[in-house]
């Protein structure tokens, strides 16, 4: 009978081991749709903060430390008006959080192609918010980052939709290009077809936007 | 086995995910503000919610029992409160405090522009000093439209609300800079030395400023070198004054960089073009050489050189005033070095440390001649003192340091030392030969002290004191300043400055006929400014009290006078008005400034207190700038303002043994308007290795006639307007930088 006290003790305290991890797995698998499809520049705040409460909690996981400074990141974007981004001291609050966030995802994972994306991210939205003044600074800034994220990953299929959206957005007379555009996104599409996240929670992001962004170059 | 049951059902209870409860409420600051996007959380849990647009939220958890909830938000200290989860509805409402913050707190600004990149009040940058277009890409120029300068055009340097340039002080990294200008050239004002790109951060402070800064009775001029450039490139730039070439190498690492660079300037085919009013016998030649490097010591600390290098001559005849028919020669020639040595770094137990040393050597070699007709050089009765030599040489030493320590929030104090070193050496020859040789040493040494106190986000004080003892004049002074600033709103607030501010007298009076003191000013100064992104707006209201001023006697040393006494006074008033404004129309950034200035002085050779014809009583510039995305261009424009100043004879009563009013006059008022175009092809282009700016810029674009002062003949019977030597000057250059960067190869090769 000791045997079986035994035995059945261990059973549920596995249990509710596996119960914790799983509630980790399956709360962050919740979120996955969420990643894509959240376009307000609030939801986004409210789910960046719902993926920081998880890494808060978790404190050894990168990825929740990720998806939060993405979430501020694409925040940021969301707040774009006609084309004009707002200035600095409302920008700049978002990608300080959004720095923070990336850091803590990096100390805990270390340099992987997915960090750059975001750090290429918050450069350039940093650049948005005050052209004029930081295009010799946040550009190459966000330039180099990129080029890290291809350089850690070169399957990576994000980095081909950030640069299509550079070049999309770029006016024509300094380098931007649809036609360039349209192929960076036709090649990410490619990508992601072969793209294998390494896990249900691992960032798989981007597809419907390089899809959108491709329909908007026909 | 039902107990076995029994007991696996009470630990399966055990386990989270049965019974929820609503945890709701509302987050405000400490005004009863709703706070919105604020994330609430339970400690180290996965439940929470995002507060709304009336700074509510709501969410449901399985937790229970003793928790902490905490809210979280950018700009805002954390809150916390421990909460009893039972089975009901809980609320909670929070409230949270802001965060003492650089970003937001209140700045002690009175009668500071500060351009740092690093503050919020920020107001000119190097680019935008360069597209200031009557600026002519000097430093000085630029500042010249902001309110509180005065638009002197026949003299360099900065006439700040009623004091002469020498009031004005310039500092780079921290230390005094002797020869910032090039050296004087009668009636024509010099350009300053240094590039605006050499500097990240200009603070133009036109009083009230900081202990840290002294032996400037108006005005200080702080120029924070860059650190490390951004990356390795090679420079070349061509215009119609000269070239020019640079380079900047950049270690692998990022941790250190090296530069030099040399510029030749010749502006005889300007001079020839544009008809000056000087005839050159010899047109300026400049040669100018720097050399840097920067290392990164540690992750906080650097260690940075600059050296400078410059020779230059020149030799020209103007038609002299005294004698019809005859010419005056005037010829120069310079040499100057600069070395300037700064340090920084977090050095323990909280401390920051700014260490810097500068050395400075200059040498000017001045020809006075009078030439008949035909160039030659003669000498006439009564006009011998029209031939002269001068050779003026200066050694210049200055060290300085500083220690800072935050004590709590961004409350701080500052306290350092300074030595400053000074050789003037003066041979003076006259018509004759008969040699007059002045030497004046002096040995600055200084200690000040300063706090800044902020008592709350909205209310800081900067408390600073400054000891000097001259070893020139064996005397000490002791220098209190004082700035306190409320914040009124987010954007706006108002502060209040009162500062003593000394200065030796200066070398060309010295020696003097008696023992001498510092001359001293008294400033106090009022302000508002409203400072959001895009638009500035800044009043200022001023009283500056002058004492002690120098008075010179008819006591010629050689030709110049010197000081007989300390007895000279003054005082200056007003206020200025200025509107910066980048929002309103897209992509056009256009300032406005006002100076009203009411000033009298009794000082040198004054018969009593009067306007002195540095001193113009109204003063305006608007400031254009408009970049056209399509075109690649900028477009820059701006219009200076100045009414006539007044200008004197003073002639010398032999009976009554003292000086007197002979003429008095005011000049007409002073209107510029000049034109400036930056055309840069390269802009966005992501794989170019060039780049180029081209520049085409036309002061005084329409011609009109300027007079900045009059000048008499030694005796008071003729006098001539002193006018620009060029009524309209074009300039047009083309500056390549050569980008070496292989970030744009690792991007080629992976696509």
């Amino acid at each position: 009978m000791k045997q079986v006290f035994a035995i059945l003790l261990a059973f549920i305290t596995s249990m509710s081991v596996v119960g914790q991890s799983d509630k980790y797995v399956k709360t962050m698998e919740s979120k996955m749709a969420a990643v894509d499809s959240t376009m307000t520049s609030a939801a986004l705040i409210d789910l960046a903060n719902s993926f920081q409460r998880i890494g808060d909690a978790e404190k050894n996981q990168w990825l929740p430390y990720y998806y939060a400074a993405l979430m501020q990141a694409k925040s940021g974007y969301m707040l774009s008006n006609n084309g004009q981004t707002p200035s600095p001291s409302v920008i700049d609050p978002i990608a300080d959080k959004s720095e923070e966030l990336i850091k803590k995802a990096e100390e805990l994972a270390g340099q992987n192609s997915e960090i750059y994306i975001v750090k290429k991210m918050i450069a350039t939205l940093r650049l948005m918010a005050d052209p004029m003044n930081r295009w010799q600074t946040n550009g190459p800034e966000a330039t180099e980052a990129l080029a890290k994220a291809k350089e850690l990953n070169p399957e990576n299929p994000r980095t081909l939709l950030l640069e299509g959206q550079d070049k999309f957005y770029t006016p024509e007379q300094y380098g931007g290009s649809k036609t360039e555009a349209k192929a960076l996104f036709e090649a990410a599409i490619k990508k992601y077809e072969s793209f294998k996240p390494e896990s249900s929670i691992s960032p798989q992001w981007g597809l419907s936007t390089t899809k959108y962004f491709y329909s908007l170059c026909k | 086995m039902k107990i076995w049951l029994s007991f696996v059902a009470f630990i399966l209870a055990l386990q989270p995910g049965f019974t929820q409860t609503t945890i709701s409420g509302r987050v405000t600051d400490n005004k009863k503000h709703a706070l919105i996007g604020v994330s609430i959380s339970l400690k180290d849990g996965y439940d929470g919610a995002t507060t709304d647009s009336s700074g509510r939220f709501s969410f449901t958890t399985t937790e229970k029992g003793r928790q902490i909830i905490v809210a979280s938000f950018i700009g805002y200290r954390p809150a916390e409160q421990t909460i009893e989860i039972g089975a009901s509805i809980i609320n909670v409402d929070l409230q949270m405090k802001e965060e003492v913050s650089e970003l937001k707190a209140v700045v002690i600004t009175a009668g500071t522009f500060e351009a740092s990149d690093k503050k919020k009040t920020t107001v000119l940058s190097p680019m935008d000093i360069v597209t200031t277009a009557s600026g002519n890409g000097d430093i000085t120029g630029a500042l010249k439209t902001l309110p509180g300068a005065q638009q002197v055009g026949d003299h360099e340097g900065l006439f700040v609300r009623g004091g002469t340039a020498t009031e004005s002080k310039i500092f780079i990294d921290g230390t005094l800079v002797n020869n910032f200008f090039y050296s004087s050239v009668p009636n024509i004002a010099q350009r300053g030395r240094f590039s605006p790109f050499l500097f990240s951060g200009t603070v133009f402070s036109t009083g009230g400023y900081s202990a840290l800064y002294g032996q400037a009775l108006s005005s200080a001029l702080i120029l924070e070198s860059i650190d490390l450039p951004e990356r390795t490139q090679a420079t070349v730039g061509i215009s119609v004054i000269g070239v020019n070439g640079g380079y900047q190498k950049l270690s692998k690492n990022k941790k250190s960089s090296w530069g030099i660079s040399y510029g030749y300037t010749n502006p005889a085919l300007a001079i020839k073009l544009y008809k000056s009013v000087q005839e050159y016998s010899s047109y300026p030649v400049y040669h100018t050489g720097d050399a840097n490097f920067r290392i990164k010591t540690s992750k906080t600390g650097i260690l940075k050189y600059y050296g400078y290098f410059s020779a230059n001559q020149l030799a020209f005849r103007t038609p002299s005033i005294d004698t019809l028919g005859y010419k005056e020669a005037f010829a120069l020639k310079n040499f100057n070095m600069y070395h300037n040595l700064s340090y920084r770094e977090n050095i323990g137990w909280k401390l920051k440390l700014n260490a810097g040393l500068s050395y400075s050597n200059n040498k000017n070699d001045i020809n006075s001649r009078l030439n008949d007709r035909d160039d030659k050089e003669v000498v006439l009765q009564g006009l011998e003192f029209k031939n002269f030599g001068l050779i003026q040489k200066g050694d210049y030493l200055n060290a300085k340091m500083v220690l800072e320590r935050r004590l709590q929030g961004l409350t701080m104090i500052r306290f350092g030392g300074e030595y400053n070193y000074s050789n003037d050496r003066s041979d003076f020859t006259n018509y004759n030969g008969q040699a007059f040789n002045s030497r004046i040493r002096e040995n600055l040494a200084t200690a000040f002290a300063e706090t800044d106190i902020y008592i709350t986000n909205d209310v800081a004080a900067k408390l600073g004191t400054r000891f000097e003892h001259s070893a020139l004049l064996n005397k000490v002074n002791f220098a209190p300043r004082v700035s306190l600033a409320y914040k009124l709103s987010r954007q706006s607030q108002a502060s209040l400055a009162y500062g003593i501010f000394y200065q030796d007298p200066e070398t060309q009076y010295l020696p003097g006929v008696n023992p001498l003191g510092f001359a001293k000013a008294t400033h106090y100064i009022l302000q508002f400014q409203r400072v959001s992104d895009l638009v500035t707006l800044r009043l200022e209201a001023f009283y500056k009290k002058y004492e002690n001023l120098i008075k010179t006697d008819f006591t010629y040393y050689g030709q110049q006078m010197s000081a007989a006494n300390n007895n000279g006074y003054g005082d200056a008033r007003g206020f200025e008005i200025f509107w910066r404004d980048k929002k309103t129309v897209r992509n056009l950034d256009y300032w406005i400034s006002y100076s009203f200035l009411d000033t009298k002085r009794d000082f040198l050779n004054f018969p009593h207190a009067i306007q002195p014809s540095f001193a113009a009583r109204h003063t305006a510039s608007l400031v254009l700038k408009k970049f056209v995305t399509k075109w690649k261009t900028g477009l820059n424009a701006s219009y200076n303002f100045a009414t006539g100043r007044p200008y004197y004879y003073i002639g010398y009563d032999d009976n009554t043994h003292a000086y007197k009013f002979d003429d008095i006059g005011k000049t007409p008022d002073y209107n510029n308007v000049s034109f400036s175009i930056n055309y840069i092809p390269g802009i966005g282009k992501q794989n170019s290795k060039m780049f180029t700016v081209y520049v085409l810029s036309v002061s005084n674009i329409f011609g009109i006639n300027q007079v900045y002062n009059y000048q008499y003949s030694y005796n008071g019977s003729r006098k001539e307007a002193v006018i620009p030597p060029v009524k309209t000057f074009v300039y047009l250059g083309a500056f390549i930088s050569f980008g070496i960067d292989r970030t744009q190869d690792a991007i080629n090769n992976n696509l």
